[in-house]
């Protein structure tokens, strides 16, 4: 093997010098040295998000255990964006006298996290997809539990390892029928089986769905989410809800879509159901939290069901939309994050009544958090909108135009209890409302590249002609 | 011998243990035990992979390998789940699941 076809997984080498880059000056640095860490972390992931656009060639290796074309250079830089983001919203939660001890722990493991993301987008055998699944699933279950002197968080971890588990033997038992069927865990070998249609295959198929439902959180898949989401600490809750879906979403579009193709006809069926289903239910319970993390987490199933739309049409087109919309999603949620965590910590306060009359002292935050409400609910003028424009069109084009119209129906209740955040921020007015503050350096820079991408992805056509370009010629 | 054992009865018992530690994690009450029900799951594909690799197809060798992974992340993910058992004892002072819930649904 050459030096070059190694090369192929350089994302991935990087990622692990970084994570080994941490693991030594944890060994190596003295009492209170840890935080000057943190700008050196971010500065070498700056690096790192650079590297991963520089050109790549493509190709397999391990006899087709990895793979690396286009379609997986876009996905892991736009994970790469994603965790830039999230490691400079998390640097003031970080600074925390309470964290700070083992802060380097938290480095460690989100890039080990991500280093089994980037090898399951990259798997082409069910082996690797498994085993990167679970690289960047049992990492989470620690950090959902950081908080050591918190029994939310504890309970949220044990919540989040116990359904990974299930949701992992689940997926395991039908990639097991799988190999009964054809002999091979190789993508390729396993789709050539497709084309006959066989009773096992569907068992299979019914497995594999509920084990990736699990990790998308899709309904009736979903009820780990709420618990999880509000436990975890709130870097934690962001980076699970944005990252980890993104990387399951894109790794589940692309199994159904090269493995399970010629089975369209039996998914489709499914996933129009399972869409349903996500929208209604995610929105409907939306309406009822009080607390915005819990808020946040059913605003994202809802937003896992918008995604299926894309799934559905089984096309390209349906692949680049989830892309773009993945890509639209991580800077609108993590904005909205990153508003949450900024309050939650100056004042610890996470609910949407302490949030009344926050305009009056932190004017920006409150734009900040309107606009990524409005992304989120897909308001014309910001990215959000665009990327359910284009979810709604390669649906559209699959002639699925009633989903569309329960879809529509679902952005507008979605609208309803977004504007209920808007209204508590801007009209209720407060005795008590947080004190004007201002956030660290990063956090401020995390949240203003989320603005940015907000306002700019919609208006730049180049970067949907791009996504377009490289998936047509996957 | 091993071949006077037909395939089916290893799918039955494989079959048979996945669905008994499904049961399991919904019924069981203790943290320790709903574990074992996930360790139950796990090793009953293990048995699938290993039974259809002897028997179907022995020319190949991914039902093996693939086992082999599933030991040895049900192991770690056995450790992660344990530590964070622990801390959730210190923390709750039980590990039934009615009494660790402190978030409303």
């Amino acid at each position: 093997m050459q030096i070059e076809t190694l090369l192929l997984m350089r994302h991935e080498m990087v990622l692990v010098i970084i994570a080994l880059i941490a693991l030594f000056y944890e060994i190596f640095s003295k009492g209170n040295n840890k935080q000057k860490f943190i700008p050196i972390f971010i500065g070498i992931y700056f690096i790192n998000t650079i590297i991963g656009f520089l050109p790549q060639s493509e190709g397999t290796i391990f006899g087709g255990m990895f793979v690396l074309s286009g379609v997986q250079l876009i996905m892991k830089n736009v994970l790469n964006i994603g965790v830039l983001i999230v490691l400079m919203q998390s640097a003031g939660w970080l600074k925390k006298a309470e964290n700070k001890d083992n802060m380097l722990e938290f480095f460690v493991l989100l890039i080990s996290t991500q280093i089994g993301m980037d090898y399951m987008i990259s798997s082409g055998d069910f082996l690797m997809f498994y085993l990167g699944l679970e690289l960047a699933t049992i990492p989470i279950a620690i950090l959902a539990a950081y908080e050591r002197n918190k029994s939310k968080s504890a309970e949220a971890g044990i919540k989040l390892i116990l359904s990974s588990a299930l949701s992992s033997g689940i997926l395991l038992f039908g990639i097991s029928i799988f190999y009964m069927i054809s002999g091979s865990i190789y993508f390729d070998e396993v789709a050539t089986f497709m084309v006959n249609p066989n009773p096992l295959m569907a068992l299979g198929l019914v497995f594999f769905f509920a084990g990736m439902s699990f990790k998308i959180s899709l309904v009736p898949f979903h009820l780990w989410t709420a618990d999880v989401y509000e436990g975890a600490p709130i870097s934690v809750t962001s980076y699970l809800s944005v990252i980890s879906k993104a990387a399951a979403a894109f790794i589940f579009t692309m199994i159904l879509f090269k493995v399970f193709g010629q089975l369209a006809y039996l998914w489709k069926d499914i996933i129009y159901v399972l869409a349903v289903l996500t929208m209604t239910v995610g929105n409907l319970f939306a309406m009822r939290q009080q607390n915005l993390k819990r808020f946040l987490a059913f605003s994202s199933i809802a937003q896992a069901g918008f995604i299926l739309l894309g799934i559905i049409s089984a096309d390209k087109i349906g692949l680049t939309a989830v892309i773009y919309f993945a890509l639209v999603y991580i800077f609108s949620n993590l904005a909205a994050f990153g508003v949450v965590g900024a309050v939650s910590n100056f004042s610890g306060k996470e609910t949407i009544k302490e949030y009344n009359g926050l305009y009056k002292t932190n004017p920006k935050l409150s734009l900040v958090m309107m606009l990524a409400l409005f992304s989120l609910a897909g308001i014309p003028p910001v990215a959000g909108f665009f990327g359910k424009f284009f979810l709604f069109t390669s649906a559209a084009q699959g002639g699925y135009y009633w989903l569309i119209l329960i879809a529509v129906l679902n952005a507008t209740i979605s609208l309803y209890y977004y504007l209920l955040v808007i209204r508590a921020m801007f009209i209720e007015s407060n005795e008590t409302p947080v004190p004007n503050f201002k956030s660290d350096f990063f956090m401020r820079t995390g949240i203003v590249i989320s603005v940015l991408g907000i306002f700019i992805i919609g208006f730049i056509g180049p970067i949907w002609d791009y996504i377009k370009v490289v998936v047509d010629s996957f | 011998m091993i071949e006077n054992i037909p395939l089916q009865y290893f799918l039955i018992v494989g079959t048979l243990m996945f669905f008994i530690g499904v049961f399991g994690f919904l019924t069981r009450r203790n943290l320790i035990t709903i574990l074992m029900s996930v360790e139950l799951i796990l090793n009953s594909v293990n048995i699938n992979f290993v039974a259809v690799n002897r028997y179907l197809y022995p020319n190949n060798l991914h039902g093996h390998f693939f086992t082999i992974f599933i030991i040895a992340i049900a192991a770690s993910e056995a450790a992660v789940a344990i530590a964070i058992i622990i801390n959730i004892y210190r923390k709750f002072s039980s590990i039934n699941v009615e009494n660790v819930s402190s978030m409303k649904n």
